[in-house]
């Protein structure tokens, strides 16, 4: 027992000092994260701060000007032209210049002053419709403001029922905030289960792994001697990442470290244990890569990273049940955001403890049957 | 026209490596080859000959000199060259999932040959080269010797104006290299082509018109195959081993010689040559120098005087009585899917033997290793190997063997002292003990110095000792080597073979399988397989006795070789030929 | 030109065009015997679009709320329905806030609408107040379920004005609507941007791994050596990996149309020519890559960081470009997909907008033309 572990740490040993001396290695495993995380930071955003309008005034009254003061004001419209027909409209939208238009009637003012109710419109470009939805709801923002100001200000009567909104744990707003503690399970990922596939798979194509099997090392000992580096380097990997949320965006981590780092390790037992069955079954790093590659598509797509989990389909959203990503970005944000503690995080943690101890049986399983 | 194909004048080629090393490839290369000619450029591994190939070909630019091919200046016009030369690179330039009939399709298509040339081509290359009944197989399922074949047919579709070659026999079974070189000289002598090829088999050399002797980077001799082995003439001699000894101890007592500029054993003799008259042995017998004589004479003036490798000594030779069997291999069989690549082969080696498998790629040699190392499952029979079955017998019986791979294996990113490290720790050794085997094999194969150099930097003789270092670290009873000495430098193979003799004398039993049929001398036993199957065991004079014996010379291994293999194949039923067989 | 010298110009041309013809069919033959490159080009695209079409969405449904209503009452109850009968809505009924708040962090619910026990009289008064709780982590699934929230509030209002009691919710109302898309469906716009996907991945990522590899087997050290030329070698790849893009396409326009039912309003032969443009551009990434590297390790690594991340990231297709920083923003004008995405979602959705077509398509044919130009001065018949 103590021999296999000792032979185990000299494996592990091995593994890091074989990639971390290679200059590609190196490079591959600190620079693509780390750019990844600051173009997905502030990329990956759906948040709107520049949003193009026009504007068909057919009032042109104080009223008018008056509401749309308030679009100018917020910080996210820009207007970029005065319509004069509904031709022009059309050119507008068509030919992107403006995301929005808004135009208000003739009788705008007149039915305001008299107490009626009256509508505007809002033509949004939907080639991109969650876009499109997003700068409408600013809008619905902007004239509820409008509306109450309105109402104080001209001694009408009053509004019975005003909706107020409150948002926990993000009081800006800031889709930033949910999609980079997300990265720390989702980059980690990508390298780990890449790296870890291609372990074996590099020895075969160099031959050292016949050398290996020729020694006393049994197969099971082999693989945990490839699981261990890899997880290290991919917990160096989420350190990174969690390094560039604290210190570059500056986003407040409100749980404690030990959870994550707990939630982390299991993850990463589970994303292990996918690239170690990979990395017996490739027989070439370009295989390797490849079967990897196809694996994280689905895994990285349907994890909730880009699009909520609740929106897909019902049959699509039990696949993700094993989707050990889904679990890791849940447990990130909750921990990192929400400050949740292992108790409220257990039903994230103990699937991913069931995927780690299927893969990394399964994987144990190919290595010991697959090893010619 | 008489003007040669090929001029060379003062070429100069360095490289860099990853690690920002520079590497002199070339240092000032003066020769020419002649039209009508076979040219070689003979040298280890390492001495320049595939650089200075691709240079006349235009696939690199020298650093400095003048280089001119079919008259063109290769620097100014190399498509020039290009269009009217023929070339097979080391790597056979074939396409693995391409047939043999598309790949040839291809390089006509691009040599543009068509229609009517085509038509009188193709027969002419399919006959040269016999591939006739293989023209749908995949030219990754060839054998190495059909690919070679397939190479050459590809680099001739356009009766080309020179044929250049690198290492065209490189890794190919004995037969399969006789083969290439009658196609070759014939080519030479019946169709006038000028050939220009590199070679590391030196009597190879022999056969040419021209030979230049490459040694890293500079030109140590040119000319007429003769003028180097007149360098020996004189002192080249055949001696007996006393009675009682075999020839490779007399050989190994000769080498640590340092008035002797080469031995090795030759066909239960050993063929010396002398520096100093004072070097004598009872009843040597002067003998015609050879090709090969004469190199190791350039040589030992260019590398000094070092005597060959000290001998080893083994801390703790393995117990056990001299003629317990080691290694016990019966009725073995190995299939993949429908394919018999072991078909009941039975041998034994005992304690201390060299034991040499010897035969064509395809043959069975290399799965017959792997089973016996525990890196493949057995379809049938059984094997043991001290006593265990090491698929099955796991970790301890694996303690027991040490196994140097035929590429090299070990970790390239990693230092020799970490890839010592680690094999070490990988057998169990710890704390004082581990230190103290590691620094035996630095000393023991001289690593010392380049103890901290990544080991993918090694010169290449220097990767040989390492991996052999590490294969010994754990004081193994059995050494398993396949094909452990390819291509390497003639200098660093007599040091290899000196080292495995001096193991052998203390009681390991040592498993070699080679396509050097020099290197069976070595050997106590031999198995010759083919097929899968072995075709003849027994010690080499045994073997040696089933050549077909011309009258000048005595048989060679080879020649045994080749006999028995090609009788074997005659008796064999045309629908079982797994000539071209086995990927 | 003399009759001779024109017949030799024209025999050279004939001996082109065997030499490209030869490289293409070995090509073609390769690929369809190369389990691989037939996984990277067939399946893994037939996977995202699998992905993409059922997987992905936007849109949001059966969002989960809780609405605690503190105090019944008729009016309240009437308010509490309309969330009840919303087709947006699961809603479940709590008495006590704090019971919702912990199903909130539990993530039981997605949101919470709270009902104080004093609205009934404040309504009279005119000052009620109807509070809507989100979890902001996620801001934009929080943004979304808010609207549908103030949308079923808005509604409600509605209702009581027809039936004469009217309530104000504010003198101004919004009436939007979503252009060329007005089903709100999110696969309008994320089935173009699966094409973009499929394209990089068969014309960068696929095309780089596939010149490395020849590079490392050492098959181009033979090629070098004959009379083929350099922009022979490269149509012998571009051919066959533009044919394979082709069908790509294909199979993602045939998906759209009949399995996702995305419109295609524009010209379907425009839609072919900047797919073709588009196609060009990210083969010719993919061999200056392959050229330059000559290793499938590293050429993967880059042609995934140069090609396909900034695809998904910064071309436009999920995140809008203009709310970006400026430095990346100014980033996104390199990208090649930026503009494709752009060409595909108006000819999709749109139509034929020559403003926006022109433009577009002039930038991705300058792109093509000093790529490939790149390609070929970057490639040589030189080993080292």
């Amino acid at each position: 027992m103590f021999e296999a572990i000792l032979r185990i740490i000299a494996l592990t040993r091995k593994e890091l000092l074989a990639v971390l001396k290679d200059p590609r290695a190196r490079f591959s495993l600190l620079i693509p994260p780390i750019l990844q995380c600051l173009i997905f930071g502030y990329a990956a955003s759906y948040d709107l701060n520049d949003v193009p309008y026009a504007v068909l005034d057919q009032n042109q009254s104080a009223a008018s000007h008056e509401l749309l003061a308030g679009v100018d004001g917020s910080g996210v419209f820009h207007r970029v032209a005065n319509l004069d027909s509904i031709e022009d409209l059309k050119t507008y939208i068509d030919e992107k210049r403006a995301l929005l238009v808004i135009q208000i009637g003739q009788d705008f003012e007149r039915r305001l002053r008299s107490g009626q109710p009256v509508d505007i419109q809002v033509i949004a470009d939907g080639r991109n419709s969650n876009t499109a939805g997003t700068a409408i709801g600013y809008i619905g923002a902007i004239v509820s403001a409008f509306n109450a100001d309105w109402r104080s200000s001209h001694g009408q009567p009053g509004l019975t029922v005003q909706i107020i909104n409150r948002a926990w744990y993000n009081p800006n707003q800031e889709t930033r905030w949910a999609m980079i503690p997300s990265l720390i399970g989702t980059l980690t990922m990508m390298q780990t289960l890449l790296l870890t596939a291609m372990s074996v798979a590099r020895e075969r194509e160099q031959g050292t792994f016949d050398q290996l099997l020729v020694t006393p090392f049994r197969p099971v000992e082999i693989m945990a001697g490839k699981a261990l580096p890899c997880m290290l380097i991919g917990a160096a990997q989420a350190t990174n990442v969690l390094l560039v949320a604290q210190l570059w965006f500056r986003i407040p981590f409100a749980g404690s470290l030990v959870t994550l780092y707990a939630g982390l390790i299991l993850f990463l037992l589970a994303a292990v244990g996918i690239g170690l069955f990979i990395s017996s079954i490739a027989s070439t790093m370009q295989q390797a890569t490849l079967y990897g590659f196809v694996a994280m598509m689905p895994f990285l797509l349907l994890s909730g990273l880009t699009t909520p989990i609740s929106s897909m389909p019902k049959s699509v959203q039990y696949f993700t049940l094993i989707n050990p990503l889904r679990y890791a970005i849940e447990i990130a944000q909750r921990v990192y955001l929400e400050g949740a503690g292992m108790g409220r995080l257990m039903p994230d943690l103990w699937p991913m403890a069931i995927i780690a101890t299927v893969t990394l049986s399964a994987a144990s399983w190919m290595f010991r049957h697959r090893l010619e | 026209m008489n003007t040669p194909v090929l001029v060379v004048r003062d070429i100069h080629k360095t490289f860099r490596r990853d690690t920002g090393e520079i590497v002199q490839a070339l240092d000032g290369v003066s020769f020419q080859a002649d039209r009508r000619t076979l040219t070689a450029l003979v040298g280890p591994d390492g001495a320049g000959k595939t650089t200075l190939i691709r240079l006349a070909c235009g696939l690199m630019t020298a650093d400095k000199g003048e280089l001119k091919v079919l008259d063109t200046d290769i620097n100014l016009e190399p498509q020039q060259v290009q269009s009217r030369i023929g070339y097979m690179p080391q790597r056979f330039g074939l396409y693995e999932d391409l047939s043999v009939q598309e790949n040839l399709d291809l390089y006509a298509d691009l040599h543009g040959v068509t229609g009517e040339e085509r038509k009188t081509r193709y027969p002419q290359l399919m006959e040269m080269t016999a591939l006739e009944h293989f023209k749908d197989r995949l030219a990754g399922r060839l054998s190495g010797g059909m690919k070679q074949k397939l190479g050459l047919a590809c680099a001739l579709v356009r009766a080309p104006e020179l044929l250049v070659l690198d290492e065209p026999t490189v890794g190919v079974d004995p037969l399969s290299r006789r083969e290439l070189w009658e196609i070759i000289l014939k080519l030479v002598h019946e169709q006038g082509l000028s050939v220009l090829l590199s070679t590391s088999y030196l009597d190879e050399a022999e056969r040419c018109g021209h030979v230049v002797v490459l040694h890293n980077g500079k030109v140590l001799a040119q000319g007429r195959p003769e003028e180097v082995s007149k360098l020996a003439m004189g002192r080249t001699f055949l001696a007996d081993p006393p009675a009682g000894q075999k020839a490779r101890s007399l050989q190994a007592r000769l080498l640590d010689d340092p008035n002797v500029t080469d031995a090795v054993p030759e066909g239960g003799q050993v063929r010396l040559v002398r520096k100093d008259e004072a070097v004598t042995v009872p009843g040597m017998v002067p003998t015609q120098a050879r090709f090969e004589d004469g190199f190791m004479v350039l040589l030992r003036r260019t590398v000094g005087d070092r005597p060959v490798g000290g001998s080893m000594k083994v801390d703790h030779p393995p117990a056990g009585h001299g003629d317990e069997v080691v290694v016990e291999v019966h009725d073995l069989l190995r299939m993949f899917g429908k394919f018999t690549a072991v078909d009941h082969v039975n041998f034994d080696v005992r304690r201390g033997e060299i034991f040499g498998l010897l035969g064509p790629n395809g043959a069975g040699k290399t799965t017959t290793f792997r089973m016996l190392c525990g890196l493949l499952t057995v379809t049938g029979g059984t094997l043991k190997v001290a006593g265990a079955d090491l698929r099955r017998a796991g970790a301890s019986a694996r303690q027991r063997i040490g196994y140097v791979a035929q590429k090299f294996s070990l970790y390239g990113q990693l230092s020799v002292a970490e890839n010592l490290g680690f094999f070490a720790s990988a057998y169990g050794l710890r704390g004082g003990r581990k230190r103290q085997r590691i620094e035996w094999a630095l000393q023991q194969f001289e690593l010392k110095s380049l103890a901290r150099l990544p080991s993918g930097q090694l010169p290449g003789g220097f990767k040989q000792r390492l991996a052999m270092a590490t294969s010994l670290l754990h004081e193994p009873e059995t050494l398993f080597l396949d094909e452990p000495t390819s291509g390497a430098d003639p200098l660093a193979r007599r040091e290899f073979w000196r080292r495995i003799t001096a193991l052998a004398e203390q009681g390991v039993t040592v498993i070699i399988s080679t396509h050097f049929m020099e290197e069976a001398e070595y050997c106590d036993r031999v198995a010759i397989m083919d097929a899968g199957r072995v075709l003849a065991q027994g010690t080499p004079a045994e073997i040696r006795q089933r050549a077909k014996s011309e009258p000048r010379r005595q048989a060679t291994m080879e020649d045994a070789f080749i006999a028995i293999v090609e009788e074997s194949r005659r008796s064999t039923p045309a629908d079982k030929a797994r000539a071209g067989g086995a990927a | 030109m003399t009759l001779a010298a024109e017949k030799t110009k024209h025999n050279a041309l004939i001996a082109k065009a065997r030499r490209v013809g030869a490289l293409v069919k070995k090509e073609f033959r390769q690929m369809v015997r190369d389990p691989s490159s037939i996984a990277m080009g067939v399946v893994l695209p037939v996977i995202l679009i699998l992905l993409f079409g059922y997987g992905l969405s936007l849109d949001v449904k059966n969002v989960k709320v809780a609405v605690v209503l503190e105090a019944p009452s008729p009016d309240v109850t009437e308010l509490a329905s309309g969330f009840q009968l919303s087709p947006y809505f699961a809603a479940q009924f709590l008495t006590s806030m704090p019971q919702a708040q912990e199903l909130l962090l539990d993530r039981g619910v997605d949101g919470i609408v709270l009902v104080r026990s004093d609205v009934a009289r404040n309504m009279k008064l005119g000052d009620a107040q109807v509070q809507i709780v989100v979890n902001g982590t996620d801001a934009n699934h929080a943004r979304i379920v808010q609207g549908y929230a103030q949308g079923a509030i808005g509604q409600w209002a509605a209702r009581r004005a027809a039936e004469g009691r009217a309530v104000n919710v504010g003198p101004v109302t919004v009436l939007d609507r979503i252009w060329f898309n007005n089903a709100n469906d999110s696969h309008y716009f994320l089935v173009p941007g699966l094409i973009v996907l499929v394209m990089t991945l068969i014309g960068a990522f696929l095309t780089s791994m596939v010149m490395a590899r020849e590079w490392e087997r050492g098959t181009l050290e033979a090629l070098f050596v004959t009379p083929v030329r350099v922009d022979e070698i490269l149509l012998g790849k571009i051919i066959p990996y533009f044919a394979q893009g082709m069908v790509g396409l294909v199979l993602c326009l045939f998906a759209a149309k009949y399995l996702f039912h995305v419109p295609i309003r524009g010209s379907v032969w425009l839609l072919a020519i900047t797919s073709m443009l588009y196609l060009l551009v990210a083969l010719s990434i993919g061999l200056v890559i392959s050229s330059l590297t000559k290793s499938q390790f590293v050429a993967s690594q880059i042609t995934l960081l140069a090609t396909f991340l900034p695809a998904m990231m910064l071309s436009g297709f999920l995140f809008d470009l203009r709310s970006m920083p400026t430095a990346v923003r100014l980033l996104t004008y390199a990208m090649p997909a930026r503009y494709y995405v752009a060409l595909l979602q108006t000819l999709f959705l749109a139509g034929d907008v020559w403003g926006v077509v022109l433009p577009n398509a002039a930038v991705l044919t300058g792109m093509a033309i000093s790529l490939l130009l790149l390609t070929r001065l970057v490639t040589q018949k030189k080993l080292a």
